[in-house]
């Protein structure tokens, strides 16, 4: 079995290497300021060996998106979750901005490239940073909360003033 | 006067018989050898991850038997694990054995698929598909008994399966696993030592374990460059910690590799089958669950090892009927992560078949 390890511990070792992280944790995830997710991760990818990015999902909660990292040791078979939040600002989508992780597990970068397109999160330090599936030019981000839907379908048309 | 060369770029696909579907390739060469590939996406995006947002959890079932449309068991059985941890539902005995024998059919329905077109790709135009088809069909007609359906079967229920299964679907299973193995031997046969498929595959399309790992590639061709991962033993679900059954790897992690540990997955499949037929207990096949299903606030991500990879799902709920955020982790789009390393360096006929090799679906790449 893949055993999920416990929030606490991961917290704990993270707070002894990195002992500028603040970090806070539940049972099952730890939850990480998005300035230092970079550190985290690559604290977690060379000291901890979690060689394996299992996924990344963002999450609108309408105030502020939440990041999940799930993370796999194939080495060890274990797990952890680490997520991370990003407040939405003012100026809408351009501000909001996230460390990249591609240079340190190449599988994040089609989900990262997903979440730019569909959420709307740069990625600082993507080598290709380009929307995956809608095209360039299309308005708006479709998977954010507020982005408006008809019941005839979604169309990007009636977005623009 | 001193020749002038420069790389030429080529457009490739959607519309293509080898793109498996409507996948773009821009790639550019020197010659004719690939210097350079950029994949695009989404000509099939459906926007399922937000359809599913405005839809219960039972409607949206059969959305995900639409993402990868040759193994739509699985996705189901993905799906219906993620819920089910989710709000805590138990599963009767039987579906859970009725769910391992849908799935392990499924990837062996896959798998024929796979190989199938994958010598398509090669030139051997059609016939070694139309055998894999013979006992594809097989298959698609045990489906067609348990759920009326051969393509998208919306089997799987919260907490069970929807229909027992007919009397008459255990002879007719029973026989097509003692014929099975007699079959993939006629491929091996067939295949295996053939010169044309040794002399396009073997030491073609190379992909290191270390690569595969990092850019988090999964199922067969993760395996096939050696890494021992599979989630029905490293991480298993359902009752697959009840059957005896081995995890092939290949060595070289080259096509022939790939090719190697999908016909090796087929024989494990049908080792499994046997086994939960042999153990299949009577009883229930579905738990009572609400007719709107609620689950509690929280999340839950549900994995299982489809034929393709690791297919996720990642739900959160905020009490409501319908989901506050479905993700689904396609095992199809991640696994295209290491083509353009691959690719580079072969000519566009390597190409093809190197694509084909990492088998793919657009409808769950493209979700």
């Amino acid at each position: 079995m893949t055993k999920p390890l416990c929030g606490e511990d991961v917290a704990r070792q993270i707070g002894e290497h990195l002992p500028d992280v603040v970090t806070e944790f539940d049972e099952s995830a730890v939850f990480v300021p998005s300035k230092a997710l970079f550190e985290v991760a690559r604290f977690l990818k060379e000291s901890l060996e979690f060689d394996y990015l299992t996924s990344i999902s963002a999450v609108d909660y309408f105030e502020h998106f939440e990041l999940v990292y799930h993370l796999t040791s194939i080495k060890y078979n274990h797990s952890v979750v680490i997520k991370t939040r990003c407040d939405k600002g003012e100026k809408g989508e351009k501000s909001v901005k996230l460390p990249s992780v591609v240079s340190l597990w190449r599988g994040a970068d089609f989900q990262e490239r997903e979440i730019y397109d569909l959420m709307g999160i740069a990625f600082e330090g993507h080598p290709n940073l380009k929307r995956l599936f809608l095209w360039e030019g299309f308005q708006g981000h479709p998977l954010r909360k507020d982005f408006r839907t008809f019941r005839t379908g979604l169309s990007s048309h009636l977005d623009k003033k | 006067m001193a020749l002038k060369t420069e790389p030429v770029l080529i457009n490739f696909g959607p519309q293509h018989p080898s793109t498996h579907g409507v996948f773009r390739m821009r790639v550019t060469f020197d010659g004719e050898v690939i210097v350079d590939m950029e994949p695009i996406f989404g000509y099939l995006h459906r926007g399922i991850e937000k359809l599913a947002e405005s839809r219960t959890y039972t409607q949206n079932i059969p959305y995900t038997d639409r993402l990868d449309y040759l193994a739509s068991m699985t996705n189901n059985m993905a799906y219906v694990l993620a819920v089910e941890k989710l709000s805590g539902i138990e599963v009767p005995e039987r579906a859970e054995y009725l769910r391992v024998i849908m799935a392990e059919l499924m990837r062996i329905a896959s798998h024929l698929m796979a190989v199938g077109f994958l010598l398509n790709d090669m030139g051997a135009f059609f016939t070694p598909l139309m055998y894999m088809f013979r006992e594809r069909e097989k298959i698609l007609d045990l489906f067609e008994m348990v759920c009326g359906q051969r393509l998208t079967y919306n089997y799987m229920r919260f907490g069970g399966v929807s229909h027992d299964i007919p009397d008459e679907f255990l002879p007719a299973l029973k026989r097509f696993i003692d014929e099975m193995p007699g079959f993939i031997d006629e491929y091996d046969q067939l295949l295996a030592e053939n010169e044309i498929l040794l002399a396009r595959t073997k030491g073609v399309g190379i992909l290191p374990p270390e690569l595969a790992i990092n850019a988090s590639t999964s199922g067969p061709v993760l395996r096939a460059s050696g890494v021992k991962w599979d989630i029905r033993k490293a991480d298993p679900y359902s009752v697959y910690d009840r059957f005896e059954f081995e995890i092939p790897t290949g060595k070289m992690g080259d096509i022939y590799d790939r090719y190697w540990v999908r016909i090796q997955e087929m024989r494990q499949s049908t080792r499994i089958v046997k086994q939960a037929i042999a153990q299949l207990p009577q009883g229930e096949v579905r738990t009572k669950v609400p007719a709107t299903l609620r689950p509690p606030k929280g999340e839950a991500y549900g994995r299982i090892e489809t034929p393709k990879g690791e297919l996720g799902f990642y739900l959160v709920s905020d009490g409501s009927p319908n989901p506050y955020r479905f993700k689904i982790r396609a095992p199809s789009l991640l696994n295209l992560t290491v083509l353009r390393d691959l690719v580079i360096g072969w000519k566009l006929a390597d190409a093809m078949v190197i694509f084909g090799s990492i088998d793919i679906c657009l409808g769950e790449v493209d979700r």
